[in-house]
């Protein structure tokens, strides 16, 4: 009987060898382990057996079941991972095709621009106010302290509309007393972003509209030296930490004493380079101490508050910062220069 | 304003190399936008402190090498052998003497003369000279060689001033003043440099020679060199008394009026000295007269009118002329210098005499007073105008000059006075001529110079940073203001006495942040220290509109769609392209521009939809799909005031393929109704708007069966479609269906919640079921959708529908709608019977309201 088992447990294990497909590995398991094969066959005779041979041989076929057991399972396993291997084989991609096209969204370069000053001047405690594009004389110019044909008015080309008075506003200033007469008597910082209008021959510089951004702090001691810093720190943000600024005297009619901040060019580190015309600079922004004229106007007094004022151009930080020369892709809205963004 | 540095010089010691000059300047608010050399150099290398940023101002022009290019004598004009128009000089240069070629038309009279009575004195070039191409158009560099011309050695050359860089002429050599020193270099004797100052509208003051020397000391430290007797003269001749007389009607308009007389004076070529600094300035001498007008001008600020007085006597019949200012009647006509017939306003001033108008007071003169050859006695006039009448009318008239300028800009009427002095005293230095003695002057309205009172506290206050009261009196006296300090317990206060020669300092609180500024801009900018706030922090507030409209960009922009920004301004023909053809105009009338720079673009809009629609047309070809929206105002004419109504819209327009084409299988099929609504779903629960409502309407823009309106509460917010064929057809577009809608973004963003609930992730599985049903044909799918929620109750968590089919067992007009509901409780996992339940409650609702009927 153990000769017979013995003989039973080679010839399985032989014939697993040549297994090589999952139904000729379901067939040696019915072959070998099924119902009818003949280690089954010991097991059913072994009530046949004597006391003395029974437990003998039950114990020998139960090892050699366990044994068949395992390799049936062992096979089985290697057969998987076998069949994996040539799947994943037959699965390897040219992983240098290019990828599923999808149809990103994207924000106007303005849009963009605008949305970091806003985030640079937020951190600072600017917030941001809007206010009309059509806007009538007085509060364009009058307000601001430019009277009807002062010489002054010679630095706005100013689109008038039909209607005696209403033109369109060719900056964002007029919110400054907008934002003043509202807030008075508490102390403002505001930016106040907006499209602005020019009568002017479109060219690849200049446009007929474009955003300003302009700003305002109003309060019982703001100084120059304020004005300055907060600028400063504004181009040292949006242009590089490393980058210096200066302020040269300039005339607005609406701030006293007016400045323009230059910016070392970022682009030569100030050395001379096309976009700078050779002069290592770039013009920023115009800026100055609020005129008391226009403080009063918006209802504070010059006595007991000071603030100052900005304004600056994003077309003209984006044209910089992307190298665009052209003024006039901003509103052609052609797609082939919007996707660049 | 050109300014040649050698006029400055006469005024002001320069101190500091021209590029730093230059710099301080530009610092200062006179902005050197350009440096041209005419003979000086500058230190190469680079310029500023540390190497770097200095570089403001861009240079031109030509360097006269010292070596190459000197003062020489021609002692004799020979002719050519083999040329008639060539000559032969014989030239020494202060080393050796040379034979000098030319072809000089000035030169032509002196040939075969012999040896010259006294030498010529010219500038000379020496072989190797780098000088410009006389013969070639601009300014092209050339390096002197030697040549043989017409058999004759050349290989020097005696320079015009187009060939030194001083002007374009070529005509002739220059022929120096019989004082220069032979063998000097030409740059030490003329060299030259020209700064062009932009002015702005605030440093009138320094659009003369006079001016910005009165900056640069003030700039350098120096002292301003103004002669005692700079304006003074010496009158030879007869009173004036009795010879002119002068009426001013408007003194508001016409402050001051002065004029003097000189007699015999002989008109003819003004001298080299002068001639070449009118160039370098940017005009054209003339004659001695005129010249000396402009010459004035330019040196003072001052621009003065030169009447021959004897025209004036015979239009006054043989009297003595009465100068009359007043303004013009309505219609009065002028022809002024340029020749032009002018039809005048009646705020325009004129200087007229008994016998009618003379000249444009301020702006230009007439032709039938105008100077001549023949003038022998000049009456001339300094006069001080109203700036901002005076800008009117150069705008009324759009009539430039010099003196238009000046005055338009605000001349002190103090300076018509000096003018007139110092153009007499020069017209006879150059002209001959007697001085009468005496001036008429009238001067209804005398300047007031403001006094401000200064406290070295309010300058602290401003600019943050103290500056001692010495150094404030400094700068201002170097200004030449007046200052008287006072020590009052509280600290030193300044009395400031503003100048007679400015108009831009205002009085009391404006004349103090006038005096700051000047303070701060000659202490320099640079030297204020930057400071971070410390003043309160104003009240934080958010901005509900803005954060709301970003939010909707970025929600587009999630869904594939690009932003454009379009132009305010349109034409109501672009915009009725919106519509089909026919349909009547919109209630709301545009609002014009009355100078609209392009007329295609002379209203603002009303449509955003139009802008949208116009971006398709440029990108249709360029790509197979196309998503983009736009944000922005639609301006309505308002009843209620002149202002219109600014309306915040969006607009979205879709049109191609579905999806983006790869090498791999897409979706290319063309974007419908659907794939549009699909966006705007998006952004509605994007913006966690609620209570929505889509109904089927016509607009003109939209295919009748292809177009709804978008309501929330009871609130329309807006219309969205397929664009009807009638519209595409209007634009250049291919076929295709072109989606897209224009929404009331103001109200929509008002609309949407500050604030929304999460509901909680279940915890039970749900059980999920299809459900179809047949309706008729008109009944809507929101309907349908909407019943099984409301029977459904809270059970029903979601109802999404996944199939429309229709076929001829259905019936006609019938069609079914497939839901996919889940069904769901938060507590428990639910039974058949609890699904049963509800399930019954939803059929037998939808039969009630719609007679559905379950589909099997």
């Amino acid at each position: 009987m153990l000769t017979q088992l013995e003989q039973i447990e080679k010839a399985a294990l032989d014939a697993l060898k040549n297994v090589q497909d999952e139904a000729s590995l379901e067939q040696w398991r019915i072959a070998h382990l099924g119902r009818s094969a003949p280690l089954m066959q010991v097991f059913d005779q072994l009530g046949k057996l004597s006391k003395e041979e029974r437990p003998l041989i039950g114990r020998r076929a139960n090892e050699v079941k366990r044994g068949l057991d395992n390799a049936l399972a062992e096979q089985s396993e290697a057969m998987r991972q076998a069949a994996l291997a040539r799947t994943l084989t037959a699965e390897r991609l040219d992983v240098t095709l290019p990828g599923r096209p999808i149809g990103r969204g994207r924000l106007h370069p303005s849009t963009q621009i605008l949305r970091q000053i806003y985030r640079i001047f937020a951190d600072m405690g600017f917030q941001i106010y809007r206010s009309r594009e059509v806007e009538s004389d007085e509060y364009n110019f009058e307000m601001l302290n430019i009277p009807a044909h002062h010489p002054a008015r010679d630095m706005w080309d100013t689109f008038h509309t039909t209607a005696p008075g209403v033109l369109l506003r060719t900056h964002t200033s007029p919110g400054q007393i907008h934002v003043m007469r509202e807030y008075y008597p508490q102390p403002i910082r505001v930016i106040l972003p907006g499209m602005c209008f020019r009568y002017e021959q479109i060219s690849a510089r200049k446009e007929t509209q474009f955003n300003q951004v302009e700003g305002l702090a109003v309060g019982h001691h703001i100084t120059f030296g304020d004005l300055k810093g907060t600028l400063s720190d504004f181009a040292r943000r949006m242009f590089g930490e490393q980058v210096r600024t200066r302020f040269r005297t300039s005339y607005f009619p609406f701030t006293e004493p007016s400045a323009e901040m230059d910016v070392e060019c970022f682009l030569c580190g100030g050395k001379g380079c096309g976009v700078c015309s050779g002069t290592g600079w770039l013009e920023i922004l115009g800026c100055g101490m609020v005129h008391p004229t226009v403080l009063r106007n918006g209802g504070y007094d010059p006595l007991k508050f000071s603030g100052f004022a900005f304004g600056m151009g994003p077309e003209r930080i984006a044209m910089l910062r992307y190298k665009i020369e052209d003024i006039r892709y901003f509103w052609a809205n052609d797609v082939r220069f919007l996707e660049q963004f | 304003m050109k300014v040649p540095i050698s006029w400055l010089r006469d005024f002001v010691d320069i101190t500091l190399p021209l590029d730093e000059l230059a710099h301080r300047l530009t610092m200062a608010g006179l902005e050197v936008e350009e440096m041209t050399l005419v003979g000086l150099s500058i230190p190469s290398g680079p310029l500023g402190a540390d190497g770097r940023g200095s570089l403001d101002t861009k240079i031109s022009g030509l360097s006269w090498e010292a070596d190459k290019i000197v003062v020489a004598a021609v002692s004799e004009v020979m002719p050519h052998p083999n040329a008639d128009r060539l000559v032969l000089c014989k030239l020494y240069d202060g080393e050796r003497e040379h034979i000098v070629l030319t072809g000089a038309p000035n030169l032509q009279h002196l040939k075969g003369t012999g040896p010259l009575p006294q030498p010529l004195k010219v500038p000379y070039a020496r072989l190797g000279a780098r000088i410009y191409d006389g013969h070639q158009p601009g300014q092209v560099l050339t390096t002197l060689k030697p040549a043989k011309i017409r058999g004759i050695e050349s290989y020097s050359m005696i320079c015009s001033e187009k060939e030194l860089g001083i002007s374009e002429e070529h005509d002739g050599i220059i022929i120096l003043d019989d004082e220069a020193p032979v063998g000097l270099p030409l740059a030490d004797y003329i060299g030259d440099a020209v700064f062009d100052i932009a002015i702005l509208p605030s440093t009138a003051r320094t659009a003369s020679i006079l001016g910005v020397a009165r900056e640069v000391a003030a700039i350098t430290g120096q002292p301003l060199r103004l002669m005692p007797g700079f304006f003074s003269y010496s009158a030879e001749g007869p009173s004036i008394e009795g010879k002119a007389s002068i009426q001013i009607t408007t003194p508001e308009l016409n402050p001051r009026f002065v004029l003097g007389l000189i007699q015999d004076l002989k008109i003819g070529p003004s001298p080299y000295w002068m001639q070449r600094r009118l160039k370098l300035a940017g005009m054209r001498p003339i004659n001695n007269l005129v010249d000396i007008t402009n010459y004035v001008m330019l040196e003072i600020g001052q621009p003065l009118h030169a009447f021959d007085y004897d025209v004036l006597v015979q239009r006054a019949g043989g009297k003595a002329p009465t100068i009359i200012t007043r303004t013009a009647e309505a219609g009065e006509r002028l022809t002024t210098l340029d020749g032009v017939e002018r039809t005048l306003n009646d705020f325009s001033v004129l200087v007229c005499d008994t016998a009618g108008a003379l000249s444009i007071a301020g702006v230009m003169g007439g032709a039938e007073s105008e100077v001549s050859d023949q003038t022998r006695n000049i009456l001339l006039e300094g006069a001080a105008w109203n700036y901002i009448n005076t800008r009117r009318t150069m705008g009324a008239q759009k009539l430039q000059s010099e003196a238009a300028y000046r005055f338009s800009r605000g001349v002190h009427p103090a300076m018509a006075e000096r003018g007139v002095r110092r153009g007499l005293e020069l017209m006879r230095l150059l002209g001959g001529g007697a001085i009468c003695q005496g001036l008429v002057d009238h001067y209804p309205l005398p300047a007031s110079d403001p006094k401000i009172t200064l406290t070295p506290a309010e300058v602290e206050r401003l600019l943050g940073v103290p500056v001692p009261v010495e150094q404030i009196v400094k700068i201002l006296e170097s200004l030449e203001f007046a200052c008287q300090v006072t020590q009052t317990p509280e600290g030193a206060s300044i009395l400031v006495q503003t100048p007679d020669h400015r108009l831009d300092i205002g009085n009391d609180l404006i004349g103090k942040a006038d005096l700051i500024e000047e303070i701060a801009r000659i202490y320099g900018y640079d030297r204020i220290p930057e400071t971070r706030m410390a003043d309160a922090l104003p009240p934080q507030r958010n901005n509900p509109s803005l954060e709301r409209e970003e939010r909707v960009r970025d929600l587009l922009v999630e869904m594939g769609l690009t932003e454009i920004v379009s132009y305010r301004l349109t034409h109501p023909d672009r915009e009725a392209r919106r519509v089909a053809p026919g349909t009547p105009p919109e209630d709301k009338p545009y609002l014009y521009l009355a100078n609209p720079m392009a007329s295609d673009r002379n209203v603002l809009r009303h449509s955003l939809l139009s802008s949208v629609l116009e971006a398709v047309e440029r990108n249709i070809r360029l790509r197979p799909r196309l998503a983009l929206f736009e944000i922005g105002p639609v301006f309505m004419s308002s009843e209620e005031g002149t202002l219109p109504d600014e309306m915040q819209r969006l607009a979205i327009v879709m049109t191609g393929e579905r999806d983006l084409a790869g090498w791999q299988k897409a979706d290319t099929e063309p974007m419908d109704f659907y794939d549009l609504k699909g966006v705007l779903e998006g952004l509605l629960s994007g913006m966690h708007l609620s209570a929505l409502r889509i109904e089927a309407v016509e607009h003109p823009s939209f295919h009748p069966g292809k177009c709804a309106r978008l309501w929330i509460g009871g609130q329309p917010l807006g219309v969205f479609g397929e664009l009807h064929p009638l519209v595409s057809e209007r634009y250049d577009f291919p076929a295709g269906a072109v989606l897209a809608a224009e929404l009331d973004l103001t109200s929509l963003l008002a609309l949407a919640p500050e604030r929304y609930e999460m509901s909680s992730v279940p915890a039970f599985p749900p059980v999920l079921e299809d459900l179809a049903v047949v309706v008729d044909e008109i009944v809507p799918a929101d309907r349908v959708a909407e019943l099984i929620r409301q029977a459904g109750g809270r059970t029903v968590t979601e109802v999404r529908l996944f199939d429309v089919y229709r076929s001829e067992q259905l019936g006609t007009e019938k069609k079914s709608l497939a839901y996919s509901l889940a069904y769901q409780a938060p507590d428990r996992t639910l039974t058949d019977k609890d699904v049963a339940q509800v399930r019954q409650k939803i059929i037998r609702r939808l039969e009630q309201e719609t007679g559905a009927k379950l589909r099997s």
